[in-house]
């Protein structure tokens, strides 16, 4: 018992000289800047769609292709899907888009069905449109050589 | 000729019924009075008309009715054609209602049907509007074909169209569809409001329901 009231005042004590460095540190901030609590924060600026482009490069081979054009206004549920007006089999060459993978036409236990598997249906939870955004934090990733041409 | 001429006249001359009402000349009104009541009472039934017409080519009447407002409205809140970067805004008669006079007139007579459906109550709530959706939109699609269009050509005409200013796809599109003949409607469904079911349409383009 007494040696858990020392070690419980040792704790308290370097508690409190740690505290105040903490509280001085620049370093972290929240998430709406180190603006104080009364201040404005200042609006983060709207991102642009990407203009129309050519097919981008994949960076990893599992990589599921990026869209390189605005899907602005694009729905995709139950009832339609707009992106398969123009990617679908029987549209993809009039459209001259790319026309979606064979492999969506799978469940998840390799049946092949008749028509675009389900778990497949809903294209942007993996090809996703590009904004004019940079990284919000770096990196030196590098693509393999074998899928990319330095 | 004269055995018609008298006979003209007796027919004219006979007193009292409808047609001495359209045919016996007035005895007490000058020609001057007739015509100038005539001119106002003209002006005000023709004006009086087409002031009622106009006021049921507004969206606020479009929307007094609920079958309107709850769904398609709704949807077109969340469109181009009600928000957009330029400002300008196509209401519910822009697309709906033809400009032209007669056009817009044969229109209003087939809306009288519309009327017999809300005091029916076909399509009185959201279930049922969403069970008959791909029939009215199949009306809407088809009537547009067969006018190539013709409301959405008061505002986007293809001679007036850069193709500078468009994306590459449009550009693309555009100009193979202007040659096949094509016209606004084939392409652009579902613009300004929710698509129906489109399994029907086109089954490559959505997974379909299990039919029950």
């Amino acid at each position: 018992m007494k040696r858990f009231l020392i070690l419980s005042c040792v704790f308290f004590v370097s508690g409190m000289f740690s505290l105040p460095t903490v509280a001085a540190d620049d370093e972290i901030q929240s998430l709406r800047g180190a603006a104080g609590i009364e201040d404005e924060s200042a609006a983060p600026v709207i991102k642009h769609w990407a203009p129309d482009q050519e097919p981008i490069e994949r960076d990893y081979v599992q990589q599921p292709p990026l869209v390189p054009h605005s899907v602005e206004g694009y729905k995709i549920n139950r009832k339609s899907n707009k992106c398969l007006t123009c990617h679908s089999w029987t549209r993809y060459k009039e459209a001259g888009a790319t026309k979606i993978s064979q492999t969506h036409f799978a469940d998840r236990d390799e049946n092949v069905l008749a028509n675009i598997a389900p778990r497949r249906y809903f294209c942007d939870q993996c090809h996703v449109p590009q904004r004019d955004a940079k990284p919000r934090v770096k990196n030196t990733f590098e693509p393999v050589p074998a899928i990319h041409q330095p | 000729m004269n055995d018609k001429h008298r006979k003209d006249e007796g027919s004219a001359s006979r007193p009292g019924g409808w047609r001495a009402f359209f045919l016996r000349p007035s005895a007490r009104y000058s020609v001057a009075t007739l015509v100038v009541a005539g001119v106002v009472v003209g002006v005000l039934f023709w004006g009086g008309f087409n002031w009622a017409m106009e006021l049921s080519n507004t969206e606020t009447f479009c929307i007094s009715c609920h079958e309107m407002k709850v769904n398609v409205y709704e949807e077109y809140k969340d469109t181009l054609h009600y928000t957009n970067r330029t400002g300008v805004r196509a209401t519910c008669p822009d697309c709906h209602v033809p400009k032209a006079w007669h056009h817009k007139v044969v229109r209003k007579i087939f809306a009288t049907n519309e009327l017999f459906h809300k005091m029916i109550g076909t399509i009185d709530t959201p279930e049922k509007f969403e069970a008959k959706r791909l029939e009215l939109a199949r009306v809407v699609w088809r009537t547009m074909e067969r006018t190539d269009s013709r409301e959405c050509r008061n505002c986007h005409d293809y001679e007036s169209m850069d193709y500078m200013d468009q994306s590459r796809r449009a550009v693309d599109r555009h100009i193979a569809g202007f040659d096949e003949g094509e016209t606004c409607i084939d392409c652009h469904k579902g613009i300004a409001h929710s698509l129906p079911d489109m399994h029907d349409e086109d089954p490559s383009i959505v997974i379909g329901t299990v039919a029950e």
